[in-house]
């Protein structure tokens, strides 16, 4: 039953998203890289006055092996308010819950016991393969038809495109596929849009072949995954225009526009750039009437004994940062970057997109450092910081420590382990929360992926209006 | 055209101008977005007109209707309709999907002609337009002259009705623009349609009962 006012966690503008009650729990995906247990969707008690603050107070498997969760997001969001098609009184209480191996995708209900999230609806992959040719879903965004859901591959036999898939906003049924006309666009990974101006903007990995077996060396040093932004005129669904961000710049993942609408402007992440190893992130703006990419971080490789590091990179010496993920506060003045290879989380002001300033950075876990949480200063952390959070008043940020089965194994191969970590940011500091250190067996063997805010966070929702 | 009928146009029209999803939010939105208070005001007209249309279509087709049947064939038949369709709109899940913000004032006219006939807008004006006030006069001047004030009385319909939607538009969309800001949606946006579908079946109820 739809509401009589529209859903409190609607928020018209970015200001009133950032003034709204902060989170009370979070949501992460948590996959078993064995395929021997099911995955899950773990909840966390985020609330600091809360007795069981830092801890793992729900948990819902899913009832197949072998899923690998990754990415997810709310059913409905802010973009309900916007004003071509407003529909305020649907309601922010399903994760649409992708499969990234399976290619099934899960509706989950948080709203009866938010603590204890109910599977409602499983979509098979053969939904998504006969409706919109597509296989391995990836990220979820609710936008202005339904539901917008990125895939990386093709399906019925062929490894790509990979592409947008529409899903219908109340049944969650597959529409199709979104693309009228996808011009050059071959590889997939994320997409996201600015909503006011109808721009959609894709980014680039690997087609299922490239990456579920793990990095294949001769494709990345053949300069052969994603380097590319694809710009898409979301209200004709037609390609625009490919900016080429250059060969050496190898998989463009994570997009972070800005979230002022009236901006036109974004972030997007380089994993790495094969000429030195270093990591990038890139502002795309407008450049008269076309669309151009301007490096404006550059992340350098760690030198570092060959005999510490693993046979994907020993031949190199040196741990290449590789940025897996990047997340803008809601804001827009700051940027944090997660170099999962070094263990480094780095905070940046972004108030000028164009010149960041680096303003913080911890450590933590890394391919050679193995920084200890200092929660726990004896204990050396795998893994590095990856998926990255920002609460919707950008005072809190939540990390975990899982790239991708495969990608994990081949950097991390002695375990990459299992934590979360989360972050206090103010103007004037950035530093660790040490009552908030879940990991090891709190995930039941899993491996934390994902993480979602109660309310919306700042990769969760866009605004119609200023 | 008596004076309750008249009240009860320009009370349609308040209603329908009240609704954010009938097209004041979105001039609010396309002024937020330049920073332009004019910007609010040129939209209004092109909403006001898109949802004239969508009305006028209802009004003159009932009024044409009605010089050649008989009246009250008319009107339960038109009230019947309009208690389906608002059943409809009580039932459904679906809702009215446009896709794009950067339009312009000819695509909002357009958007606003889909978005109020999708809501029958013009439906909800049956009662008025069945109600004896309306009848057209002298129906012994055959075909052509009934037409002809049947296409008077549906263009005045309309505009009353419109006029008085355009003026409540225009002032929530001044209002929340310069003074009261957004942050109103969450408190005062109630689930209109729902309360849109009841006033269809109510008024389809209406009508078909004073035919009777």
């Amino acid at each position: 039953m739809p509401l009589w006012k529209p859903d409190p966690t609607f928020y018209a503008s970015p200001r009133d998203a950032a003034s709204a009650p902060p989170e009370k729990l979070a949501y992460v995906a948590a996959f078993d890289r064995a395929a021997e247990k099911p995955d899950a969707i773990a909840v966390l008690d985020v609330d600091p006055g809360s007795a069981s603050y830092g801890s793992v107070v729900g948990w819902t498997e899913l009832p197949y092996l072998g899923d690998e969760l990754h990415h997810f997001g709310w059913n409905a969001c802010s973009s309900a308010l916007c004003p071509g098609s407003p529909h305020p009184h649907v309601e922010r209480r399903y994760l649409i819950v992708p499969g990234l191996r399976s290619s099934r995708v899960y509706v989950i209900d948080t709203k009866d016991d938010p603590t204890a999230p109910k599977i409602v609806k499983t979509l098979e992959p053969d939904e998504l393969a006969k409706r919109a040719g597509y296989s391995r879903p990836h990220t979820v965004h609710c936008g202005p038809e339904g539901l917008y859901l990125t895939a990386l591959g093709g399906a019925n036999g062929e490894d790509g495109p990979g592409g947008i898939a529409l899903l219908d906003h109340t049944s969650f049924e597959v529409l199709g596929r979104w693309e009228v006309d996808r011009g050059p666009q071959h590889f997939a990974y994320d997409a996201w849009w600015h909503i006011a101006h109808d721009v959609l903007v894709a980014s680039e990995w690997g087609t299922p072949s490239m990456i579920e077996d793990g990095v294949v060396g001769e494709l990345l040093l053949g300069r052969e995954y994603g380097h590319s932004l694809n710009f898409f005129d979301l209200r004709k669904r037609k390609h625009v225009q490919t900016v080429d961000l250059g060969d050496e710049h190898q998989m463009v993942l994570e997009l972070r526009p800005a979230h002022d609408p009236t901006k036109l402007y974004g972030f997007a992440g380089v994993v790495v750039s094969v000429e030195d190893l270093s990591a990038s992130v890139w502002v795309w703006h407008r450049d008269g009437d076309r669309w151009a990419a301007t490096k404006v971080i550059t992340i350098p490789a760690e030198p570092a004994d060959p005999d510490a590091l693993p046979p994907v990179i020993r031949p190199f010496g040196a741990v290449p940062p590789l940025v897996t993920d990047i997340d803008l506060s809601v804001d827009d003045q700051w940027l944090y970057v997660s170099c999962w290879g070094t263990g480094e989380l780095k905070r940046y002001d972004v108030s000028d997109p164009f010149h960041p300033v680096e303003a913080g950075s911890v450590r933590i876990g890394g391919i050679v450092r193995r920084t200890p949480h200092p929660a726990d200063p004896g204990r050396p952390l795998a893994g590095g910081p990856q998926m990255v959070e920002v609460s919707r008043d950008g005072e809190r940020v939540y990390v975990t420590n899982s790239l991708y089965g495969s990608w994990d194994d081949q950097f991390y191969p002695d375990g990459v382990g299992a934590w979360m970590a989360k972050l206090d940011s103010t103007p004037d500091g950035f530093s660790f929360d040490e009552r908030f250190f879940p990991s090891g067996d709190d995930f039941r063997g899993r491996r934390p992926h994902q993480t979602r805010l109660q309310g919306g966070d700042a990769s969760s929702d866009s605004y119609c209006y200023p | 055209m008596n004076d309750g009928s008249l009240a009860a146009l320009v009370a349609l029209g308040a209603f329908h101008g009240l609704n954010p999803a009938m097209g004041w939010l979105f001039a609010v939105a396309r002024g937020l977005q330049e920073r332009s208070r004019s910007l609010v005001l040129q939209s209004l007209p092109a909403i006001a007109a898109g949802h004239a249309a969508s009305v006028g279509a209802v009004a003159v087709l009932v009024a044409l209707t009605r010089s050649v049947v008989a009246t009250r064939a008319v009107a339960i038949g038109g009230g019947a309709v309009l208690v389906g369709f608002g059943l409809w709109r009580l039932l459904s899940r679906r809702h009215f999907r446009w896709v794009g913000m950067r339009i312009s004032l000819w695509q909002l006219a357009g958007w606003s002609f889909l978005m109020s006939s999708v809501h029958g807008a013009g439906l909800m004006l049956l009662p008025v337009l069945t109600s004896s006030g309306t009848a057209p006069a002298g129906h012994d001047h055959g075909l052509a002259s009934s037409s002809g004030s049947a296409l008077s009385t549906g263009v005045f319909v309309t505009a009353v009705h419109t006029l008085s939607m355009f003026a409540v538009a225009g002032v929530i969309a001044v209002l929340v623009y310069e003074v009261v800001g957004l942050a109103v949606l969450r408190r005062a946006w109630f689930d209109l349609d729902r309360l849109w579908a009841v006033a269809l079946i109510g008024a389809g109820t209406i009508t078909a009962f004073t035919a009777w």
